[in-house]
C-alpha cells in the first residue's frame, strides 16, 4: 500500500488507474473488488440523496443557526458572477451540509463537518458535463486514495489538526477528483491537490457553541469553489513549487503547532467572540 | 491495534449528522455496549464526560448513544427518535454529566441492567472520524475498536486458559490479529479480548464456551464501515 505521493507518482507514471487502487483497497478491506466498488456506488448514491433532501428542506437545525441558506440560492441565478457549474457546486455543498446540521443522512467525506464539498463538486460536474455514475465513482476512488494517503500522516479530525484536515482535505480531494475527471494526468492531479492544500494551511477549528454549523456550514460551499480553482490552475499547467509530500509534512507540523484552543474545543477564535457567546444564552443547549 | 485507514473510512461512513465523533461515534459506542450486554437492557445509565457533555446535546450525542443501545446503526434515521422508541419499549434511561480530564474528551460509561439483576459496565470513547475505542468492561481493561470480529471472555484465572482458547481458534485456521489480557489477581477474575481476521463459526464459539470457568463470553462481529 502506498504511503507517499512520490510512490503514487512512480506507480501511476502517466495517468491514474482507479481499478488498481480498487484492487489494493479491496484486499485491505478483506472484500471482493466488485463488492468494494458497489459499496462506493452506495456511498455516491447516499451523497445524491443527501443533496436532494437538502434542496427540498428549509428546516432549521436544532440550534437555529443554519438550515435556511440553501433555499436562498435555489431560485437565484448565477448573477453573471460564476459559471453554472460553480453555482451548482456551491448549491449542492450547501444542501448537503445543511442536511447534516439538521441530523439528516450524509456521507462523511472525510468527516461529517466537511461532507458537502466532495459531493457538491462531483454531482454538479456529473450534471453539467453529462457524466455517468461509473465515471464519478472512479473519480471518488481517486479522491479517496488521495485522502487516505494524506490522512495517514494527518488525522482527518478538527480536534487533531484543525479544519485544514477536515474541509481543507475535502477540498483537495474534490480537486483531485475534478482534475482526474477533466482528463488531467497524474502530475496535474497531484499538483491540484498540492495547490488546494497549500492554500488552506493553518485553517483552525473554532466552532461556535461547539456545533458543526458556524463557520462549518458556509465553509463547505467556499471550499467547493476553492477545489474548482485548484483544479483549473493545475489543468492549465500551473504547478506547486512545493511537492505534495512536503505540503503534507507542513500541514502536519502546522496541526501540531496549532493551539488546542483552536482545535474543536471552542475555547478561542470565532467560538468566543461576543456574538458567539450571546447565542449561548438564548440557545436550547445547556 | 492501530488499523490502517482504507478508502471506505475516507469516503464514508454514510451516517446521520451532524458530527462524526459526537453522533456516529456515540451511536457505535452504544451499539457495541449493547452487544457486550448481549441483549437490550431494561435500564441504562449513561455517564458522559467532558466534550460529550458540553457539545453533546447540539450534536444528538444522547440520542445516538441510546439509539446504539437499541441496535440502530449510524445511518439509521431512527437515531432522532431513540428517546421515544426506548420509552415505548419500557427501557429506562438516564444521563449523568461529569468532568474528568484524565478521560478522553469524548468519553462515556454505560451501566446496563436487566430485570434479572445482571449488570455490565462498559467504558469507552469516541476518538474521531466516527472511530471508537472500548477501554473497560466490568473493571477489566480492554482495547478494541470494533473494526475486527472480536471475542470477549471473562473467566476464573487458571493456568493454560489462554493456550486452550488460542489453540481452538488456531485449529480452525483463524488468524488472531491482536489480543489483550487482564486479570484482577492470580486465581481471580481474568479477561481476554481477541481480535480475529475472519468470522468465528458458531460451533467454535460453543467449543470455547465449553472450556469451563468462563462466566462471560461474547462474540462481536465487526462494525459496518
Amino acid at each position: 500500500m502506498l504511503s507517499t505521493f512520490e510512490e503514487f507518482k512512480n506507480k501511476f507514471q502517466e495517468f491514474i488507474d482507479p481499478e488498481i487502487i480498487l484492487k489494493e483497497q479491496a484486499f485491505l478491506c478483506d472484500i471482493k473488488q466488485d463488492e468494494l466498488k458497489n459499496k462506493i456506488f452506495d456511498i455516491f448514491s447516499s451523497m445524491k440523496t443527501a443533496i436532494k433532501n437538502g434542496l427540498n428542506s428549509n428546516e432549521l437545525s436544532k440550534s437555529g443557526l443554519s438550515g435556511d441558506n440553501t433555499s436562498k440560492l435555489i431560485n437565484n441565478g448565477n448573477l453573471g458572477l460564476i459559471s453554472n457549474f460553480s453555482k451548482k457546486a456551491i448549491l449542492y455543498s450547501f444542501a448537503t451540509i445543511e442536511e447534516n446540521a439538521r441530523m439528516g443522512k450524509i456521507a462523511a467525506c472525510p468527516t461529517a463537518g466537511s461532507s458537502g464539498i466532495v459531493p457538491g463538486v462531483l454531482v454538479a460536474y456529473m450534471e453539467e458535463f453529462n457524466k455517468t455514475d461509473n465515471e464519478i465513482v472512479n473519480a471518488l476512488i481517486v479522491a479517496g486514495e488521495i485522502g487516505r494517503i494524506v490522512s495517514d500522516k494527518v488525522p482527518p479530525a478538527g480536534a487533531s489538526a484543525g479544519c485544514q484536515a477536515e474541509c481543507g482535505l475535502a477540498s483537495s480531494m474534490a480537486s483531485a477528483a475534478l482534475t482526474f475527471l477533466s482528463g488531467g494526468n497524474t502530475d496535474m492531479v497531484l499538483n491540484s491537490v498540492a495547490l488546494a492544500l497549500k492554500n488552506i494551511l493553518g485553517l483552525t477549528c473554532d466552532p461556535v457553541l461547539g456545533l458543526v454549523e458556524v463557520p462549518c456550514v458556509k465553509r463547505n460551499p467556499f471550499l467547493a469553489q476553492h477545489a474548482i480553482t485548484a483544479s483549473y490552475l493545475a489543468l492549465s499547467g500551473i504547478k506547486s513549487k512545493i511537492p505534495l509530500d512536503e505540503v503534507v509534512d507542513a500541514m502536519k507540523e502546522t496541526g501540531l503547532l496549532m493551539s488546542p484552543k483552536l482545535k474543536e474545543s471552542s475555547e478561542a477564535g470565532l467560538a468566543v467572540v461576543k456574538s458567539a457567546l450571546s447565542f449561548k444564552k438564548d440557545n436550547i443547549i445547556s | 491495534m492501530q488499523n490502517k485507514k482504507t478508502i471506505l473510512d475516507i469516503l464514508g461512513p454514510v451516517m446521520v449528522g451532524p458530527s462524526s465523533s459526537h453522533t456516529a461515534g456515540a451511536c457505535r459506542l452504544g451499539l457495541i455496549a449493547g452487544k457486550i450486554f448481549g441483549s437490550v437492557p431494561n435500564k441504562v445509565v449513561f455517564n458522559l464526560y467532558n466534550s460529550f457533555v458540553k457539545t453533546g446535546q447540539g450534536h444528538g450525542t444522547q440520542m445516538a448513544l441510546l439509539a446504539g443501545i437499541l441496535g440502530f446503526d449510524v445511518d439509521s434515521v431512527e437515531i432522532k427518535n431513540s428517546f421515544e422508541i426506548a420509552k415505548c419499549r419500557n427501557i429506562q434511561f438516564e444521563f449523568n454529566n461529569f468532568e474528568d480530564y484524565n478521560r478522553h474528551p469524548n468519553s462515556v460509561d454505560f451501566i446496563m441492567q436487566n430485570n434479572e439483576g445482571e449488570t455490565i459496565t462498559v467504558k469507552g470513547c469516541s476518538i474521531g472520524a466516527g472511530e471508537i475505542l472500548i477501554e473497560e468492561i466490568n473493571g477489566f481493561s480492554f482495547n478494541f475498536k470494533g473494526d475486527y470480529n472480536t471475542l470477549l471472555l471473562m473467566y476464573k484465572d487458571a493456568p493454560g486458559m489462554i493456550y486452550r482458547v488460542a489453540n481452538l481458534i488456531q485449529a480452525q485456521n483463524i488468524n488472531i490479529a491482536s489480543m489483550n489480557c487482564d486479570r484482577k489477581a492470580k486465581g481471580m477474575g481474568a479477561s481476554m479480548g481477541i481480535c480475529l481476521d475472519s468470522k468465528l463459526p458458531y460451533s467454535l464459539f460453543e467449543k470455547i464456551k465449553a472450556i469451563g470457568g468462563i462466566y462471560l463470553i461474547r462474540y462481536i462481529e465487526r462494525l459496518k464501515f
